[in-house]
């Protein structure tokens, strides 16, 4: 359990809600555990609130909550939105339901999951597509596209049989590596293998991807539009949803969670140790390749730089932020991650967000309430005071602009500093941003405050003259990855995860 | 179980080897015979100079697992980072076509600026990123070390840009090429890159096996908590090994900078996945292992490279497949022991 400085208490009243199934079954009951609804009840204030209410409703409403605006979200919205908002980060929250069932109920680290979105996509690209000139129904080419990419999770999977763990996570990371380096290759060139029996194929177009993918022909249904994709998205989603609900509750479920905690001991008790991971991981895979189907189809296309590493974090975030092993955690995971950064992607809005959240974390990290308002206002004087040191000496700091911040901008453009010629200082500032950063997870009480006020200062003039520069690209992943970090060092659970409890 | 139950299952477990194997024989059909001296020689040079920059990164991964049996899936990126410093403390000196002190001394400067700053980095790494998490689930400390490579990587791709950085060795040290008969040529940076790697790894076998702390490194790896009570301080012993694999992997990437000439920001990525590789072929755990491991995977990109259909794109999967072929056939790796699990 994550122990972190004031606030110790608060973590010990987040209780797993599996755990108190395990206590109705008098399983691993301890004195400390036994005591965890008491604490949960005693649980005061708003959040108190939310999670009593939330957990007086049953499993069928979650659902229904989780859902229900999704279904009302194409009626009100329009074309282009809905694919970017709507469609994606149905697709994503499927992609990490996938991985949920790998990361978070068996415990495996699959770092080619990504792989095996591409594999479904190139594979009903391949039965179906002008490019290589097999049109096969959508209904006999989804089942195959899927198990297939079961098949080759599970030929993957069997290579490491005997050291399926951490062997896996190195294995499946090459395999990434090595399906992008096929895909991208596979065009029957000069370069390309001359397969046994058979020659010279066009398999995948190449890096010019395989194009002219068929769309979903559903036994005399079409889907060509938007909408037509987002509801189907949306109808698997919920059923994949709905089956794993009763799986993690079944004999297979429980099974999956014992290892995950304590392999040694799980197979102690007997529990087919590898066969289950070995489940878990082909399960993954084949949801991957399913997810794949659908965007191969919308695209109407499976490009080789769609599938990389890039992809695979956001991917990751999703899960760690929905919380391992948590399912409805990822719809909700997938709709911070993937709508962040479209918010992202005009810098007006980008910064905004910015500095929200920073401001936001604040309040939520910093107790008792004075503490963050007093680095609030120490900032922005802070700020006002440099920029000021900086007219005067300096004028060269203060000439650069903001492009397009409106009247925040301009208003910032009096406290943050800008230089003229930005790239080297501001090489400088991010690793000094980095070493404060790092320095304000070693300190204790007020002099987090002050340290916290140079800081945040220091975050903003970095985030205006370095981090904006390439915000849907290096920054956001910059960001995934600290956020990563973070996570598992202040709360391992995830965010709408439910801590472990360690029984010794 | 009977025993033709037992062929059986064992026989199910080897398909993949086997079908991997038949593919192999049917490929290698066409696989030119007749031995052309001068591509061999070409490709076992070009060979052991990667395998002898992967060895170096395979050191720095097998330290770690054997202590922490954490992947540090960072340890790629350091490298990287370490081929930039080595860039930039070239630049430092004047640039390689005008440089303020000789040739070699640069590179001798390049070596230990960049050892040192990486292994530094090493060192925050674990401080802030791996040490909360040692008695973590297996899972944590494997998602942080994946958020610390995105972290340097894509650091790296936001400060210096995802283009190539020429190291022009050329005009730094001036590339001389050695010849023995007709067709055996080694340039002096080659066997710089060789005889470093073996050196340093001389005295890292050295420094394990025969002092103090080294012996504090293997009773850390053996039993963190027996180790512990024994009196030795294992944050300073993980510090320490952090450091000098990091170093090592800085190191690494000088000589990729010099061998070929060009760094760029992602070139952590596929060389730490080899690293590994090595790691995991040699034994992981075991150093002379990760040497060997190293220049077996050298070897075979370059052979793979010159001789197997398709390689000149497709030398990654070669490495790929004898990773594989490892897992099946020896899952222990070369020189590394079966792992017994402790309860």
């Amino acid at each position: 359990m994550s122990s972190q400085g004031g606030h110790q208490g608060e973590d010990l009243t987040a209780v797993p809600p599996e755990r108190l199934d395990a206590i109705e079954a008098g399983v691993g009951t301890d004195e400390w555990v036994a005591q965890a609804e008491e604490r949960r009840i005693a649980r005061t204030g708003l959040s108190g609130l939310v999670q009593r209410g939330w957990e007086g409703i049953p499993p069928a409403g979650h659902l229904a909550i989780l859902m229900g605006p999704f279904v009302l979200f194409p009626f009100i919205t329009n074309e282009g939105n809905l694919y970017r908002y709507g469609l994606l980060t149905l697709l994503y929250a499927l992609l990490a339901l996938g991985l949920n069932v790998v990361v978070g109920f068996a415990g495996l680290l699959d770092l080619g999951y990504v792989a095996f979105f591409g594999c479904g996509a190139y594979l009903y690209g391949i039965m179906a597509s002008g490019h290589t000139g097999h049109h096969l129904a959508a209904q006999w080419a989804i089942p195959i596209a899927t198990v297939a990419t079961g098949l080759v999770g599970l030929l993957l999977g069997l290579t490491s049989w005997r050291l399926l763990g951490d062997y896996l996570a190195i294995v499946t990371l090459f395999f990434l590596q090595a399906f992008v380096i096929f895909v991208n290759n596979a065009n029957g060139g000069l370069n390309d293998f001359s397969y046994p029996f058979v020659g010279k194929v066009d398999l995948t177009g190449g890096a010019n991807g395989l194009d002219q993918i068929d769309p979903f022909h559903l036994f005399g249904l079409h889907i060509t539009t938007t909408k037509g994709y987002y509801f189907f998205t949306l109808i698997s989603l919920t059923l994949l949803m709905t089956m794993l609900f009763f799986v993690n509750r079944s004999r297979t479920g429980r099974a999956w969670r014992a290892l995950r905690e304590d392999p040694l001991a799980a197979e102690t008790m007997t529990i087919p140790v590898n066969r289950l991971k070995l489940l878990a991981f082909m399960f993954g895979a084949a949801t991957a390749g399913f997810s794949g189907t659908i965007y191969g189809a919308v695209q109407s296309g499976a490009f080789p730089g769609d599938y990389d590493v890039g992809l695979l974090i956001t991917i990751y975030a999703i899960v760690i932020l929905g919380g391992l092993g948590s399912i409805g955690g990822v719809v909700i995971g997938a709709l911070i991650v993937n709508g962040a950064p479209e918010l992202l992607r005009s810098s007006a809005n980008a910064r905004f967000l910015f500095y929200g959240v920073l401001v936001l974390a604040l309040f939520i990290a910093l107790r008792p309430w004075y503490k963050p308002l007093i680095v609030l206002f120490g900032t922005v004087a802070f700020g006002f005071a440099v920029h000021g040191i900086a007219t005067a000496v300096w004028s060269r700091g203060t000439a650069g602009h903001i492009d397009g911040g409106g009247a925040f901008g301009r208003g910032l453009e009096h406290w943050v500093l800008l230089p003229a010629r930005t790239n080297t200082i501001a090489g400088w500032a991010y690793f000094a941003l980095v070493a404060a950063a790092l320095v304000l997870t070693l300190v204790r009480g007020w002099w987090r405050v002050v340290v916290l006020i140079p800081t945040l200062y220091l975050a903003a003039f970095v985030w205006e003259n370095k981090l904006v520069e390439q915000v849907s690209g290096a920054t956001r992943l910059i960001l995934l990855g600290a956020l990563l970090v973070v996570i598992m060092n202040v709360r391992p659970a995830g965010i709408f995860g439910t801590s472990r409890v360690e029984i010794v | 179980m009977r025993p033709a139950t037992r062929w059986a299952a064992r026989f199910l477990c080897d398909l993949p080897l086997v079908s991997c194997i038949l593919f192999f024989a049917e490929l290698a059909r066409s696989v030119p015979l007749g031995i052309n001296w001068s591509l061999f020689f070409g490709e076992l040079v070009s060979g052991l100079t990667l395998g002898s920059i992967y060895a170096l990164i395979a050191l720095g991964y097998t330290m770690v697992y054997g202590i922490l049996k954490l992947l540090n899936f960072a340890h790629g990126d350091v490298y990287m980072v370490g081929a930039f410093i080595g860039y930039f403390v070239l630049h430092w000196l004047g640039g390689p076509l005008s440089p303020a002190v000789t040739g070699w001394f640069a590179v001798g400067v390049m070596f230990a600026v960049a050892m040192l700053g990486c292994g530094a980095l090493g060192v925050g790494i674990e401080r802030f990123a791996y040490r909360r998490l040692r008695d973590a689930p297996r899972i944590a400390p494997l998602i942080s070390a994946l958020g610390v490579s995105i972290f340097l990587q894509n650091t790296a791709l936001l400060l210096w840009g995802p283009q190539f950085r020429d190291y022009d060795t050329f005009d730094l040290v001036g590339v001389k090429s050695y010849h023995i008969g007709t067709n055996f040529f080694i340039s002096n940076v080659q066997i710089l890159t060789i005889s470093v790697s073996i050196g340093l790894t001389i005295v890292l076998a050295l420094v394990v096996s025969r002092t103090r702390t080294g012996k504090a490194m293997r009773a850390t790896s053996f039993d963190r908590d027996a180790a512990e009570m024994m009196g030795i301080s294992i944050d300073r012993v993980i510090s320490f090994t952090f450091f000098i694999g990091s170093a090592l992997a800085a190191a690494g990437g000088v000589m990729f900078g010099l061998v070929f000439g060009q760094i760029f920001s992602l070139m952590g990525f596929t060389a730490g996945l080899k690293g590994f590789t090595a790691a995991v072929v040699g034994g992981i755990g075991s150093i002379p292992g990760a040497v060997l491991g190293g220049f077996l995977i050298g070897l075979t990109e370059a052979f793979a490279t010159g001789y197997l259909p398709g390689g000149s794109v497709y030398a990654n999967l070669y490495v790929f497949a004898l990773l594989i072929a490892m897992f099946l056939i020896r899952p222990s790796g070369l020189l590394g022991s079966p792992a017994i699990q402790k309860v």
